[in-house]
């Protein structure tokens, strides 16, 4: 297999870590659905770690599709 | 991407043209052009200057303009309140600047405008603009860290009550986390920005791909991934305001670690 074959196949290997940012962003929100359907006072205080949980989420997600980037455009 | 002479990149959308030329623009050696970022920047800083001006009026009753005005800064000010205590105050101006401008930038590089011909770009989809931002989002945590602190600001990497040989490791731990801060701060925002741009070209790509193959091609895949493009252009509209509160948020919580050191 050549190089530049190589190449794409890793990124689209990379599409994996996509996948498992999907999850992980549906699991921050869903356990925060699932919290605040429990107790709705308390919802709205913690409206901004949601957004902060759900930042990190996807940011490492994201770094999979950095790596499908780099695969194709650099190395 | 098809082998014909319709043949659409979606990463073309992202270069940086020098508007006027490159020849004549040089101060010491450095390249100052003015490019297409540069003049989305420009655009964005008017069109917010504009937005604030509009709710300076300082009327008794708020109209709905400077209601707007007002509930983004009563909303900036809640956050660094919240995240740093009364000591956030002095920072409104920066978090609050860097969020609008962050905002419309982002919502700036979504508007439909090139159906009248003119293609907006989203700056905040390079890593130079978006690592710029967190360099200086982080310079402030270092400045009023190390000023506020001295020395004693490196108590921030090692928790209270950390037992004595774990130490030195917990310490490059937190220290390398610490460090990597302005990195995830920018490609946070950069990535988010260029995933959303590329996943909207490639859409169009299958709608002028297929329109092009024909009327049956038109209708069984351009026409789905036109709709597609529809709601992910309203995805894009909600990541847009999403990452720039991340941005302003993570940069409000970093400055808590430096006024406050937890």
């Amino acid at each position: 297999m050549d190089v530049e074959a190589a190449k794409l196949v890793g990124a689209g290997l990379a599409a994996i870590g996509a996948g498992m940012a999907a999850i992980g962003v549906g699991n921050v929100f869903g356990s925060f659905l699932e919290s605040a359907l429990r107790n709705p006072g308390a919802a709205d205080g913690q409206q901004g770690r949601l957004f902060i949980g759900f930042a990190a989420a996807e940011l490492l997600g994201l770094l999979a599709f950095v790596v499908a980037m780099i695969l194709i455009f650099v190395a | 991407m098809a082998a014909e002479p319709a043949k659409v990149d979606p990463m073309y959308q992202f270069t940086i043209e020098p508007l006027f030329g490159s020849a004549n623009w040089e101060i010491a050696g450095f390249n100052i052009a003015f490019t297409n970022s540069a003049m989305w920047m420009l655009i964005t800083t008017v069109v917010l200057g504009i937005f604030v001006w509009g709710g300076m009026k300082r009327e008794l009753v708020p109209g709905r303009w400077q209601m707007a005005v007002e509930t983004f800064t009563g909303f900036v000010e809640n956050m660094l309140e919240a995240n740093i205590g009364k000591a956030g105050r002095k920072y409104v101006p920066y978090v609050f600047s860097l969020f609008m401008f962050i905002l419309f930038a982002n919502i700036l590089g979504l508007l439909p405008l090139g159906i009248v011909g003119l293609h907006p770009f989203t700056f905040t989809s390079h890593f130079t603009i978006t690592g710029v931002l967190a360099a200086i989002s982080f310079s402030i945590v270092l400045i009023v860290g190390f000023w506020k602190h001295g020395f004693h600001f490196f108590s921030l990497f090692v928790p209270h009550g950390t037992p004595l040989p774990m130490i030195p490791a917990i310490f490059l731990i937190e220290l390398v986390s610490f460090a990597v801060r302005p990195f995830s701060l920018a490609l946070r925002l950069f990535v988010a920005m260029m995933a959303g741009h590329v996943l909207l070209e490639v859409l169009s790509s299958f709608v002028i791909d297929g329109t092009n193959a024909g009327a049956h091609f038109g209708l069984l895949v351009g026409l789905p991934s036109f709709l597609l493009m529809i709601g992910i252009c309203a995805l894009e509209i909600l990541v847009a305001g999403i990452q720039a509160y991340v941005f302003a948020l993570l940069t409000s919580l970093y400055i808590n670690d430096a006024e406050n050191l937890h």
